[in-house]
């Protein structure tokens, strides 16, 4: 296990609202660096806000976003949106969000990635060979599973430091949910931090380091996968919201 | 039969400029959300700023591009000054782009006045040519041929450039684009002030046959709303068939139904929208 103290990002009581609902309260994170961190939590208890509030896309009421790269810290919320791929942050957003009118290749080929390598073209296709087969099809015209595949490599091919995945097996046969569970573990592997959102608790369980609960715009436990010994006790946490006494 | 021919020709040559006009409303709106409604003004602006470069010195060629420039900083000035109000409500952007319309149509009636004045087609232009039967002016003959030169060009840049995938990307998804690092508003800015700078050209183009007059503007800016709606907001390619369908329906509604041209205008619009809501190209729903 890396050592603990090494944080990528830190979320620190971070307000954001959504329209005229207040949806994160003081919510804290911490994300070990070069691990997976998942997130689990009812629909609507603000996941994929705080993913979007991390990317930029939406603004934070108060609070900080810290991310620790290098030897330096940058203040996220300081920063726009845009320079999230500068500073090695890319998204696999809920419900896949590929631009309709692009091509599989066009998507891989739309930006400058932040670093060469280890992910370009040629190594994107030899981790999704099915990519490669339909690189010249319209994103529209993808299987489920395709624009999953698609999601992660149009993230991959940025070359991040820090991966946030939101939801990536949403809609998938189990079958392709192990395959991106390998996909993902080999990610970290890779000496990638993966801030992963999740409704599967068993998916989270094969592949993440930590488990923290969401309910209701705070984070309200985390739990390192290890120390996890009653997967029922922690699958009824999340689906209520509550820690039973 | 020589009349239709001659209306057909007619409507290709309409359909081309208002091509030129259209492309630039669209892909803005596609783009941005933001429904510029004194495109038609910028459009007129460049036809203005062309007859001054024209009379000047004596030279076409030369007013096409300087109504380009002074179309696409006007552009440029209307986005950077007022991009915060754009992109609010869609209540300030039709007050506020309108607002705009009325400025410009009354600053050109302060600067050139209100008579209906015309660029002459350029000397090599200015001939005849036998065409499918008919003899018809060399000048809109080479509009038409403009209108699918530069169509095609600006199809393989959309389609086949990185540049053109990268506008596409922001069209369909802004935050996703955003993600990937494309700084959606320099690319707002750069199709917003094209758009304009191509409006301005087809002021120009247009100006040996519709001529430069007060007026024209909300003329232009109505065609070419039908034409972004028929299309599908956004498809340049939705852009260049609508043009051509417009162009044709209504000079042919004016020609045979004189009295009764908005109706043949509007009446195949109904029809499209009730088949095909997001028009015939059309992705983006309606907000």
């Amino acid at each position: 296990m890396a050592n603990p103290s090494s944080i990528a990002l830190s979320i620190d009581s971070i307000h954001v609202h959504y329209g005229l609902s207040h949806v994160l309260h003081e919510t804290q994170l911490k994300v070990p660096q070069g691990e997976i961190t998942a997130i689990l939590g009812r629909n609507g208890v603000g996941k994929t806000t705080l993913i979007n509030s991390i990317m930029g896309l939406l603004p934070i009421t108060s609070g900080q976003i810290m991310l620790y790269r290098d030897d330096t810290t940058v203040d996220l919320a300081q920063r726009q949106a845009a320079d999230r791929k500068k500073l090695g942050i890319a998204l696999v957003p809920q419900g896949r969000r590929l631009f309709r009118s692009l091509s599989v290749e066009e998507h891989l080929n739309l930006v400058n990635p932040i670093k060469p390598t280890p992910y370009n073209l040629t190594s994107i296709y030899e981790i999704f060979p099915r990519l490669y087969e339909r690189r010249h099809a319209g994103a529209s015209t993808l299987s489920g599973g395709e624009q999953s595949m698609l999601a992660i490599a149009r993230a991959l091919i940025l070359n991040p430091d820090t991966l946030l995945m939101d939801e990536p097996t949403e809609g998938l046969a189990p079958l392709l949910v192990d395959a991106i569970g390998r996909i993902v573990v080999g990610l970290k592997d890779a000496g990638l931090t993966v801030l992963l959102v999740e409704q599967k608790l068993k998916f989270a369980l094969n592949v993440a380091d930590h488990i923290a609960v969401m309910e209701r715009g705070r984070i309200l436990s985390i739990y390192a996968r290890d120390q996890i010994q009653d997967v029922d006790a922690l699958s009824e946490i999340i689906l209520s919201g509550t820690i039973a006494q | 039969m020589r009349l239709w021919v001659f209306q057909i020709l007619n409507g290709l040559t309409m359909g081309s400029l208002l091509f030129f006009v259209a492309a630039g409303l669209s892909v803005v709106f596609g783009l941005m959300r933001i429904l510029n409604l004194s495109h038609g003004a910028i459009f007129l602006f460049g036809g203005f700023v062309g007859l001054a470069v024209q009379k000047a010195t004596g030279s076409f060629w030369l007013a096409i591009p300087a109504a380009m420039l002074a179309a696409g900083i006007l552009g440029f000035v209307i986005q950077k000054v007022f991009s915060t109000t754009l992109m609010g409500s869609r209540f300030n952007q039709v007050l506020l782009t309108l607002g705009l319309a009325f400025i410009f149509n009354n600053s050109i009636l302060a600067i050139w006045g209100g008579a209906p004045q015309t660029i002459p087609a350029p000397e090599i232009l200015a001939t005849s040519v036998k065409v499918l039967g008919v003899t018809y002016p060399a000048y809109r003959l080479f509009l038409i041929v403009l209108a699918f030169v530069s169509g095609t060009g600006l199809w393989l840049f959309w389609e086949r450039s990185r540049l053109g995938a990268i506008v596409r990307a922001c069209v369909d998804d802004r935050d996703m684009a955003t993600a990937m690092g494309i700084r959606v508003e320099v690319v707002f800015a750069t199709v917003f002030t094209l758009g304009a700078a191509i409006a301005g050209m087809a002021g120009v183009l247009g100006a040996p046959v519709l001529g430069v007059s007060i007026g024209l503007d909300f003329d232009v800016l109505l065609l070419a709303l039908v034409v972004m709606v028929v299309g599908g907001v956004g498809s340049l390619s939705g852009a260049f068939v609508a043009s051509l369908m417009v162009g044709l329906v209504d000079t042919f509604g004016k020609a045979l139904f004189p009295e009764l041209s908005y109706f043949t205008l509007f009446s195949p619009v109904i029809i499209i929208l009730i088949v095909r809501p997001l028009g015939l190209f059309g992705r983006i729903p309606p907000e």
